[in-house]
């Protein structure tokens, strides 16, 4: 580690921030295609600002990107509860 | 003994004084770009964001001691550097404010604290080194991580969704931002509250309230978590335009990466112990999602102006520091802090009645840029 820049944390900080930070809502964006397959959609045409398209199995894909994304979140938050309070010695 | 603690409460309310204007200035970091969007209207996302920064302050105490004991010499700080410190990184904060800029509240603190210190003890009492590494460097440094984040997560989430109607996009991604910004709140109310519960704690141990190894005593953590909170509330509308509008024409799908990539950087730092200013990550996540989308324009006049701002913030606000703690120490006792803060009350009535007159508020925060923080005329204003 110099003296100066803390590489160490840095990295991490990088490759994880990637991960979380724009791995997560790439999942989010995935979810959402998912969710917009169907026929629902189609009809709706160009100009529809609706997202959901009605196919069953996307709805599911959908659901379980969106659990993930949610889980990594409650995961990531106790996490950071834990380093920021220690457990008295 | 009186008189000690009088000076104690009054360092206190400016500290909490610090914390308020901490969070009005930075209201735009977490919701500029949901604001811009659409994805909250405004007074719903200042209040939302209010909130989370109290829950936020609860959530870790792990970087509460770090921010001024780590850089300077705690044993020639006295109530009236710390009162000093906390003028200069008041009177920074409103001008910023006042002009739209989105500074560091952070390098506005440290930079307080630093000029009344050298004031007061000249400049062995100043750790330089860990100035460097652990505040100036990751200035530089963090804008740069947000954008290559925020840059990637745009790139990858208008890939992802090329194929669907435009309409159907920003209505998901809309959605999504809640999310995001929601985490952003969080992750400053984490960060930034802590960094005044450590000027407070600071000054407890200096007039020996409490002992130099006690953590945070309770009613810090609330106070510093409600004036955050409160002062995200009252929203830095001017400071809100330029991030939302000002540097980059935003679409929801690069709000939710902008906010990602804010939130994740923040906090992961924090978790890593590596201090930086939220206003540094959110606007080098702004920049970064202008550069991830093929034809979106990066205003750079305006983050030159930011970036210029930045370089300012740390020697202008130890500048004014160093002035009060001069003038403090002139008049000697705790009259000298009571006058500099008395000072201080009046330069923010005249900065606050200033921005009255070219005022910036949930009505006129989105309207078209044109170059300048306040809108031109309410008329034209009207229309959009």
């Amino acid at each position: 580690m110099s003296a100066w820049i803390n590489f160490a944390a840095l990295w991490k900080i990088l490759v994880f921030g990637l991960l979380a930070g724009a791995g997560l809502p790439a999942l989010f964006a995935i979810g959402m295609v998912a969710l917009s397959k169907g026929p629902k959609a189609q009809t709706a045409g160009g100009d529809s600002d609706v997202v959901v398209g009605g196919n069953p199995v996307g709805l599911v894909a959908a659901a379980f990107c969106f659990l993930v994304v949610l889980a990594a979140i409650g995961w990531g938050i106790y996490e950071i509860y834990q380093i920021g309070h220690p457990a008295p010695k | 003994m009186a008189v000690n603690d009088l000076l104690l409460a009054l360092v206190v309310v400016t500290a909490l004084c610090f914390d308020f204007t901490n969070g009005f200035h930075d209201t735009g970091n977490a919701m500029a770009t949901s604001i811009a969007t659409g994805a909250l209207p405004p007074r719903v996302a200042v209040a939302l964001s209010g909130v989370l920064n109290l829950v936020g302050a609860f959530l870790s105490l792990a970087v509460a001691a770090t921010i001024a004991s780590g850089l300077v010499d705690t044993g020639v700080v006295t109530l009236q550097v710390v009162a000093a410190g906390l003028a200069g990184g008041i009177t920074w904060n409103l001008l910023t404010w006042y002009f739209g800029i989105p500074s560091s509240s952070s390098h506005a603190l440290i930079g307080g604290v630093i000029g009344a210190t050298l004031a007061a003890a000249g400049g062995h009492a100043v750790q330089w080194h860990d100035l460097v590494s652990k505040v100036i460097i990751p200035a530089g440094v963090s804008p740069i991580i947000a954008a290559l984040v925020a840059g990637t997560g745009t790139w990858v989430l208008y890939r992802i969704s090329r194929n669907m109607t435009e309409r159907a996009r920003g209505h998901g991604f809309r959605i999504g931002q809640i999310g995001s910004a929601s985490m952003v709140s969080l992750a400053h109310g984490t960060n930034d509250a802590q960094k005044t519960m450590g000027v407070i704690t600071l000054a407890l141990i200096v007039n020996k309230s409490i002992p130099a190894n006690a953590t945070t005593p309770f009613w810090v953590v609330l106070t510093c978590g409600l004036a955050i909170s409160l002062g995200t509330y009252l929203g830095g509308w001017r400071v809100i335009r330029t991030l939302g509008k000002g540097l980059v024409e935003i679409e929801a799908p690069q709000g939710m990466a902008a906010e990602s990539a804010s939130a994740a950087v923040i906090l992961l730092s924090s978790s890593f112990g590596y201090s930086l200013s939220t206003t540094h990550v959110a606007t080098g996540s702004i920049i970064g999602t202008g550069l991830g989308k093929k034809g979106a324009e990066v205003r750079w006049n305006v983050a030159g102006r930011m970036g210029t701002a930045w370089l300012f913030t740390l020697p202008c606000a130890a500048v004014v520091g160093a002035g009060a703690e001069f003038l403090a120490k002139a008049i000697h006792g705790s009259p000298g802090v009571i006058v500099v803060l008395i000072i201080l009350a009046a330069i923010a009535g005249t900065i606050y009645w200033r921005s009255r007159k070219n005022k910036v508020d949930h009505n006129n925060v989105n309207d078209d840029w044109t170059g300048s923080v306040a809108p031109a005329e309410p008329e034209t204003a009207a229309a959009a």
